[in-house]
């Protein structure tokens, strides 16, 4: 509940030229009474037609009875009940409308009487009919026999084209797109889908595991083109913080509602294969074939518009989660460099240490990202500030321990591939956090303007996805496609 | 003159209901217009404050005991108009029979205080036989 003591109303100048100047006060004072009543939640714009239509009503009647237009708009609002008593009740009376409801996005805001049900009725279809496609898209390889439990790396390769173009369309028909924009991106996927699907990957036949290098751009792949889909979110405009910022915005949520989606579709697919079983039918193969697939990259076509049409109305999740995790993260991270200097164990090289603590870094990384995405760029620094930090220089000092036990036996290992993905996206978030820690101190102690960092990490994201790239589309070449 | 009579708050809450539903069956009417008529039908001793009507003419549609519909009215704006429904006219029938038998009730036992008020007999003590 905000503005539960409105300014006094009445006390608008008035404007001397106006062509009637009593009747223009009038309706100014009207329209302030209106805006007040608009900010509560629970009046509705039908709400204040209908209350308008009375206070005027009302306003003519003591018109009649003598009153000039000021006496009579004072003595009907005084009638109607004070602005708060009054929204209280309608509060009271329509306590749903206190919760956010998204998917009833009936409540026009420009005053329209009737709500009007066009409003993101256009985005909604749009978003179906996408994720329609999408799910008819991915469909189309099994006409050509390729199937999703047969051996070919088809799908890991090709995931992005069957998922991100649908995204990138979305955005293109939602906002204005330049034209060169559109081209480039287009130009983007079709490359990236060629070069890629060219690649002379030997074909896995009868047992044998994919080649590392086609799983290691399977992987890095769908990092580098996301940025093509923050290009198209922000409507070709990639320059300015702030915008790519929204897109970072825009990514968390993104995965927050695809990860609620699929919990929904994991108990649907279940409920499907239970009910069916119940009556003798094993309709796994189905659900795993079409239900699945389908629903998964139509899940994420709407979990894009649910991000957009929720946008201005709940409360960004993402930075939510990050402040209930810095704190937790940052104890077992402390919690664990004790112990190892208290019992004097040190890391256990093995072949999986890499992805462990490059796991971590990712985690660390999204951490700060997402609290400095909701942190106001130009408040002082705070106690709060700290826990970012702590949370930051304890992840590094984890890894540089990592990294020096790996260091002394990296040469018996040798550099596979993977070996050396990992410890390039390991080099890449370690420069990433130790510029963020840098940044974080000087912002703390020496009042340089928290923007810093959010440029820092901007422009980090080129790195990032560069660095995506390089394994994505040098690897192969550079290791035989092995 | 008798000194205006100022009625309790949940007396007003109770009785709003049936005399918003017996207003709306004499006919359609909007929110300004049934605050009118029951300024008449009270002599003006009901006041209500004049914006509590409208959550209680919500409640109702809520209910389903009354519906609504927009119509542009002869200013030209658009006003909303209430209807009463069967389940309205229903719940105007029981509340009816209810305030009947308050009424009666309070009667009777008002008219006997008063017998005892002018026979000079002392109200507080009942007669225990």
């Amino acid at each position: 509940m905000e503005a539960l003591f409105p300014p006094p109303i009445g006390v608008e100048p008035m404007e001397k030229d106006a062509v009637d100047p009593a009747a223009d006060a009038l309706e100014r004072q009207i329209d302030a009474w209106r805006a007040h009543l608009r900010r509560s939640r629970a009046i509705t714009a039908p709400d204040a037609a209908e209350l308008e239509d009375h206070l005027r009503e009302q306003i003519a009647s003591l018109g009649e009875q003598g009153l000039s237009e000021d006496e009579a708009f004072l003595v009907a609002v005084r009638r109607m009940g004070a602005i708060d008593a009054l929204t209280r009740e309608f509060a009271r009376e329509h306590s749903e409308r206190l919760w956010k409801q998204l998917m009833l996005s009936g409540d026009g805001e420009s005053g329209d009487v009737e709500p009007s049900a066009a409003y993101g009725t256009r985005e909604m279809w749009t978003a179906v009919l996408l994720a329609a496609a999408a799910a008819a898209t991915i469909k189309v390889p099994a006409l050509f026999g390729i199937g999703f439990d047969d051996d070919s790396a088809f799908y890991p390769l090709n995931i992005s084209f069957f998922t991100l173009p649908f995204i990138v369309a979305y955005f293109a028909l939602e906002r204005p797109l330049p034209r060169s924009s559109r081209l480039t991106l287009a130009a983007a996927f079709a490359l990236a889908a060629v070069v890629v699907n060219l690649f002379p990957f030997p074909s896995p036949a009868g047992g044998t595991q994919v080649a590392d290098t086609l799983a290691l751009t399977a992987l890095h792949l769908p990092i580098t083109l996301w940025l093509s889909v923050g290009v198209a979110y922000v409507g070709g405009r990639w320059r300015g913080n702030e915008r790519r910022m929204d897109f970072i915005r825009f990514t968390g949520e993104l995965i927050i509602y695809f990860v609620l989606i699929a919990l929904g579709g994991g108990v649907l697919m279940g409920l499907t294969v239970a009910l069916f079983g119940a009556i003798g039918l094993d309709v796994e193969p189905l659900v795993g074939n079409w239900i699945l697939p389908c629903g998964a990259v139509g899940a994420l076509v709407i979990a894009t518009w649910l991000v957009e049409a929720k946008q201005s109305v709940i409360e960004n999740m993402a930075p939510v989660l990050a402040r209930i995790f810095i704190p937790l993260f940052t104890l077992v991270l402390v919690a664990f460099v004790a112990t190892m200097a208290a019992t004097g164990r040190g890391i256990d090289v093995e072949r999986e240490i890499l992805i462990a603590v490059d796991l971590l870094l990712v985690v660390v990384f999204g951490l700060l990202l997402y609290s400095i995405s909701a942190r106001d760029p130009v408040a002082p620094p705070t106690l709060l500030d700290f826990l970012p930090l702590a949370l930051v220089g304890t992840a590094l000092l984890v890894d540089a321990l990592a990294l020096w036990a790996i260091g002394a036996r990296i040469s018996d290992f040798g550099f596979t591939p993977n070996r050396l993905a990992a410890l390039g996206m390991n080099v890449v978030l370690l420069v990433n956090l130790a510029g963020s820690a840098f940044l974080y101190i000087r912002f703390i102690r020496a009042g340089t303007p928290f923007a810093r960092l959010w440029s820092w990490q901007m422009t980090y994201l080129y790195v990032i996805a560069g660095w995506a790239a390089v394994v994505a589309f040098l690897f192969p070449p550079l290791f035989g496609f092995e | 003159m008798p000194a205006p009579v100022s009625i309790n708050k949940d007396l007003v809450a109770a009785s709003s209901t049936p005399l918003v539903l017996a207003i709306l069956a004499e006919g359609d009417s909007y929110g300004y217009a049934i605050l009118k008529r029951v300024r008449e039908l009270s002599g003006g001793e009901l006041e209500w404050t004049d914006g509590m009507l409208y959550p209680v003419l919500h409640r109702l549609e809520r209910s389903g005991l009354v519906e609504t519909r927009w119509e542009k009215a002869e200013s030209g704006r658009r006003r909303k108009y209430y209807r009463i429904t069967e389940a309205g006219r229903e719940q105007l029938a029981d509340e009816r029979r209810q305030w009947r038998t308050v009424d009666e009730t309070l009667r009777k036992i008002f008219s006997v205080i008063s017998e005892c008020a002018s026979d000079g007999s002392p109200i507080s003590a009942p007669n225990r036989g």
